[in-house]
């Protein structure tokens, strides 16, 4: 097993797609970071709403690294299944595609074998993903602009987290996200065994998550109970909960505290039957296709 | 003891059936010519051998062992080449052929996989992206990749398709010195009779999935009835001429300004001579063998032959 995963890692990273991701991502930090350093309190003034007429807000310690990772994870962790997509849809059917499949699948070695290195290999892909996303939201974030308490808008109420108390929330956010992202991974896995390119699986994986994502934030009271609870999409999000602490009689977050720690355990559950629903129909339909390409 | 034994095997494909319960088996030692039209079920029978099409029914026994029991085992024994040798293009050849070797459960030195390299003309080359790489090369490859964890059963499909003449001679060397100096067992498919009829040393004529006729080919070759297509300038006269010759019995078809004979191999020469004393314009003279006569009548194209059997 051990040598498969090492050769999908090898067919991953020297395959130029693979880099897109990662530029893409880079791009558009990097957009975010350079309208921030020079529009931030903008962006502060619409998000703090009409509170600025009876606060004074200390623009310049809320524009800080903690803070502009915050908004980034907002704006990107939606778009990011489409880049894991481009990696996770290709797998099989980009092997159909090169005509590889035909000579990987006569190998000594077991389909179900192949199947769990290429997933393993993804959500390796995956995670590399999300730390290099880490590394240039929040470590670069936090070179720009230094560091401070966090301001975390919470419907029509704001919380403050104390800088002390941010960097394990943001651990546990980018290993939930990385998480949620390998039911992405794994959804285009599974799609992926079914076609001979890798178009089909990477578009129908972007337009299953957009029609689900669009459910999952529909405010239909119908949907709420029937639907939305089911969609993985819906569950995807809950890294937010990791920023939203208790708090005492007086209104102060408390430190070192999830406010709903039962919501994210129950979304990470979900998520991961997803994930062995997928990964497993994936392997089956594999174990039994005739490999014509 | 057969190394391949194929009972009763087939393939539906919905409502088709690629492959109708084929029979046949392979020796030790063999070059196993698999010879069939385009379609005729030869690529699906492979891919049955190599477990990548799962058969509707029947039984195939690999080295004296059931190949849905004991895959893997067999499996690390057979090297393959299907159709294309289509490759990754990202890597480079030494990459590839490396990459390949770890999934056949070997693990190769460097000095191994370039010595591999250099067997099949690739030295120099090794550093280079596949995707660089000519039609040739990439079969050369393909067929480095096959042999690398030393196999005891080659199969190849179509090797010589997209092969300029120099790739066909090139294949059809390294097959017999695979099968002469090497001592493995072959199986090679083709649709291309003179391919076959060169190198192996039995064969089986498959169409429309079904055997058709498996043998050596020495039984399947019939020098008696050889078949001679003569061009000449003047058909007209030349027909008129030959009739009232001792030829006229070996002429069967008359098509445009060719001239079919059937007649014993060894007769040709004097066919040729008496021609020219006929005063026959000959543009050109070519033999085919009786084989390639009975491949195209036992096949779907008979009808294309019947014309030129009638």
């Amino acid at each position: 097993m051990w040598q498969l995963l090492q050769i999908e890692l090898l067919k991953i990273f020297r395959k130029p797609r693979t880099y897109i991701s990662f530029g893409a991502i880079a791009a558009m930090v990097i957009i975010i970071q350079i309208a921030l350093k020079f529009d931030g309190q903008s962006y502060i003034e619409f998000l703090t709403g009409s509170l600025k007429d009876s606060l004074e807000i200390p623009y310049t310690n809320i524009l800080n690294g903690y803070f502009v990772c915050f908004i980034i994870l907002n704006l990107l962790l939606i778009h990011i299944p489409l880049l894991i997509a481009l990696v996770a849809g290709d797998s099989i059917a980009g092997e159909a595609n090169m005509g590889t499949l035909r000579l990987i699948a006569s190998k000594p070695v077991s389909r179900t074998g192949l199947m769990l290195a290429k997933f393993m290999a993804t959500i390796i892909y995956t995670a590399l993903l999300l730390i290099w996303l880490a590394f240039i939201s929040l470590l670069i974030s936090i070179l720009i602009f230094g560091t401070n308490d966090i301001l975390i808008a919470r419907n029509d109420a704001l919380e403050i987290i104390q800088r002390n108390d941010v960097l394990w929330r943001y651990m546990a956010a980018f290993a939930f996200a990385t998480l949620a992202l390998t039911t992405v991974a794994a959804l285009a896995f599974l799609l992926s065994v079914f076609a001979d390119n890798s178009v089909g699986p990477i578009v129908s994986t972007i337009s299953i998550v957009i029609v689900f994502t669009i459910l999952s934030e529909m405010q239909i009271p119908l949907y709420d109970r029937t639907i939305k609870p089911f969609l993985f999409t819906s569950h995807m999000l809950a890294w937010k909960g990791f920023f939203y602490s208790k708090v005492d009689s007086g209104g102060s977050s408390l430190p070192g505290t999830i406010e709903n720690i039962r919501a994210i355990g129950k979304s990470s559950l979900i998520l991961v039957l997803y994930i062995i629903g997928f990964v497993s129909a994936a392997i089956y339909a594999f174990n039994k296709k005739d490999i014509l390409s | 003891m057969s190394l391949v034994t194929v009972s009763h095997l087939s393939k539906k494909f919905r409502s088709h059936n690629a492959v109708d319960d084929l029979s046949f088996s392979v020796e030790e030692g063999d070059v196993y010519g698999f010879l069939g039209q385009n379609g005729a079920g030869k690529s699906t029978t492979i891919r049955m051998l190599l477990t990548l099409v799962r058969p509707t029914s029947g039984h195939i026994d690999i080295f004296g062992l059931n190949l849905n029991k004991e895959r893997k085992k067999i499996l690390s024994q057979i090297g393959a080449v299907i159709e294309k040798p289509d490759l990754y293009k990202y890597l480079s050849a030494y990459e590839n052929l490396s990459l390949f070797a770890r999934m056949s459960g070997f693990i190769n030195s460097k000095k191994e996989l370039n010595a591999q390299l250099e067997m099949v003309g690739l030295a120099g080359r090794e550093t280079d992206l596949v995707k660089t790489f000519s039609q040739g090369m990439k079969q050369r490859l393909g067929i480095a990749v096959a042999l690398i964890h030393n196999p005891r059963l080659i199969i190849l499909d179509e090797p010589t398709n997209g092969l300029d003449p120099q790739g066909i001679a090139d294949m059809r060397n390294l097959i017999l010195h695979l099968s002469r100096h090497l001592h493995k067992t072959v199986i090679v498919s083709s649709h291309l009779l003179n391919e076959i009829e060169q190198i192996s040393n039995r064969m089986l004529i498959i169409d429309e999935g079904k055997k058709i006729v498996e043998g050596t080919v020495e039984s399947l070759t019939d020098p008696a009835r050889t078949l001679v297509e003569v061009t000449v300038d003047n058909p007209i006269a030349a027909t008129s001429r030959i009739e009232s010759s001792s030829w006229f019995c070996y002429l069967i078809k008359t098509e445009n300004n060719h001239l079919i004979f059937q007649l014993p191999k060894h007769l040709i020469p004097e066919l040729n001579r008496s021609l020219v004393q006929l005063e026959i314009n000959v543009l050109s003279l070519q033999a085919k063998n009786s084989l390639e006569a009975q491949f195209l009548s036992l096949t779907r194209s008979k009808q294309n032959v019947a014309a030129f059997t009638d």
